[in-house]
């Protein structure tokens, strides 16, 4: 029970506290403490009336307390109200986390302290977890917080949801973050960061209910994330058509699937595909005319490659395999692109030039399930 | 909150204006200056008129031109008050060299006795 007070009230908390004594590291110290009084109180006294105001009235009176200990602020401190005795009323507490997730994720500060600060001051997880996340040093995550936090005292970053004209951009970066760290949730297994960034996708739609782009970006994570378990058998990859449809999270996929709406911006559009995906059977022409929509806002020869998947079940292998050599000069890198065009070059009954490809996607292949499915595939042969 | 905005040019970018390119380039700084925000600022000779001063043991050495060679070359500044990060960079994005190659970095002033 109080465990999951504190996941549901961590971010609201240092929000809370960054907007009453505007320093992210004063805060985030603050609400620490508070949290760590609570576990030790309410597990004797049980829980308060209102946990929220509890925790938020403590971490005030531990920012104050810090504060006046570091003389340096002495001019900021003569602003604070002295301690509470009592907790103040919960409805005196405005939700404050979407000033605090566009504050750690400002453009001015590197995009790897974007996705620390967001985990640490909204997620709640702790330096440690973050550095296993990312595969750095926990000196190194810490560093990296420590100078974001420096950062943005002294240059003055704001606490404040972007006005209408930097709205949009500064949303494609919190949205950016969010979903890089939904991607890296799939590198690491002892931290949930897909459940993370789909939490903190709840918040963003909630918080900015008319934003296409957010609830797109949330769609598109959940229809994800709700394949996970049946994308592998036995540690071994199963493509799409091959999964087990009773492993899908249903809820999830519900959730996702009502999120879905118009093809305005990539994250919509991503959804969209994602939701036509897991139909039965999959309307593919649909699939193959949002990539060619998705090609139009991004430009990316990536979706040119995905699109010719779907072109490959709509018009054939020879189709697609002119979709994707049209690409080729620009993704000779990219595994994917060998993978794909070694599938397509096996329906067109071309095994040696197949074999090839299977070869080259092999050499660029960095994880073991994906080695293992491209040898089963190039034995097969 | 005061911030520096140092303005970095590309030499030789604006060379083949003309005169009236030049005065309308001028009177958009002139313009710039006037915003209430901006509380001072100066720009400077190029940097073929530099002198730079080191200091090796004893002896004071002088070297003809800037600090660093480099492609961009530090031009100017301005000295704003603005009331966060961004607003400074709302200005720094209004900057004229920018559209002439240049860059601006903005930089918060230290705050002294505060």
């Amino acid at each position: 029970m109080i465990d999951e007070i504190f996941r549901a009230e961590w971010g609201r908390v240092v929000a809370s506290l960054v907007g009453f004594c505007r320093d992210v590291d004063v805060a985030e110290e603050a609400a620490q403490e508070a949290f760590a009084l609570a576990s030790q109180r309410w597990a004797r006294d049980g829980l308060p009336d209102e946990p929220r105001a509890w925790l938020v009235t403590v971490g005030r009176n531990k920012a104050i307390d810090r504060l006046r200990r570091e003389r340096r602020h002495a001019e900021k401190v003569q602003l604070l109200p002295p301690p509470a005795e009592t907790p103040m009323p919960a409805t005196a507490i405005p939700d404050e986390r979407l000033e605090l997730i566009f504050l750690c994720c400002h453009p001015a500060l590197a995009p790897e302290a974007r996705v620390a600060l967001t985990l640490r001051a909204l997620g709640g997880l702790d330096t440690a977890e973050i550095a296993r996340a990312f595969l750095v040093s926990e000196e190194t995550m810490k560093r990296r917080l420590t100078r974001a936090r420096t950062k943005i005292k002294a240059a003055g970053v704001p606490f404040a949801v972007p006005g209408e004209d930097l709205l949009p951009a500064r949303l494609g970066t919190v949205l950016a973050v969010l979903y890089l760290i939904f991607n890296q949730g799939y590198g690491d297994q002892r931290v949930d960061l897909a459940a993370e960034a789909i939490d903190l996708g709840r918040m963003l739609v909630r918080l900015l209910p008319g934003e296409p782009e957010a609830s797109g970006l949330l769609a598109l994570m959940l229809l994800h994330d709700a394949r996970r378990d049946a994308r592998t058998r036995d540690g071994e990859l199963v493509l799409l058509a091959d999964q087990d449809r009773s492993r899908w999270n249903a809820a999830q996929i519900a959730e996702g699937r009502a999120l879905v709406r118009g093809t305005d911006g990539p994250y919509a559009v991503q959804a969209a595909i994602a939701a036509l995906q897991t139909e039965d059977p999959i309307d593919w022409a649909a699939v193959a005319d949002l990539y060619a929509r998705l090609g139009e806002l991004t430009g990316s020869a990536v979706v040119e490659l995905n699109r010719a998947v779907a072109v490959a079940e709509t018009s054939g292998p020879g189709a697609a395999l002119a979709v994707v050599d049209a690409v080729a000069p620009d993704l000779d890198g990219y595994r994917y692109l060998h993978s794909t065009r070694a599938e397509l070059l096996r329906r067109l009954g071309d095994p040696a030039a197949a074999r090839t490809a299977y070869r080259r996607a092999l050499d660029l292949t960095t994880t073991d399930p994906e080695r293992r499915f491209l040898e089963r595939r190039l034995a097969e042969l | 909150m005061r911030y520096a905005l140092l303005i970095n040019e590309r030499p030789g970018a604006t060379d083949s204006h003309d005169e009236h390119e030049r005065a309308a380039v001028t009177a958009e700084y002139m313009a710039f200056h006037d915003d209430p925000r901006v509380t001072g600022g100066e720009r400077l000779q190029p940097a073929e008129t530099a002198t730079t001063v080191r200091v090796a043991g004893e002896e004071v050495l002088l070297t003809d031109g800037p600090f660093a060679d480099t492609k961009e070359i530090f031009g100017g500044f301005f000295l704003v008050d603005a009331p966060d990060l961004d607003s400074a960079l709302e200005l720094a994005g209004r900057v004229p060299a920018l559209r002439f190659g240049g860059s601006v970095e903005v930089r918060p002033l230290v705050e002294y006795g505060r």
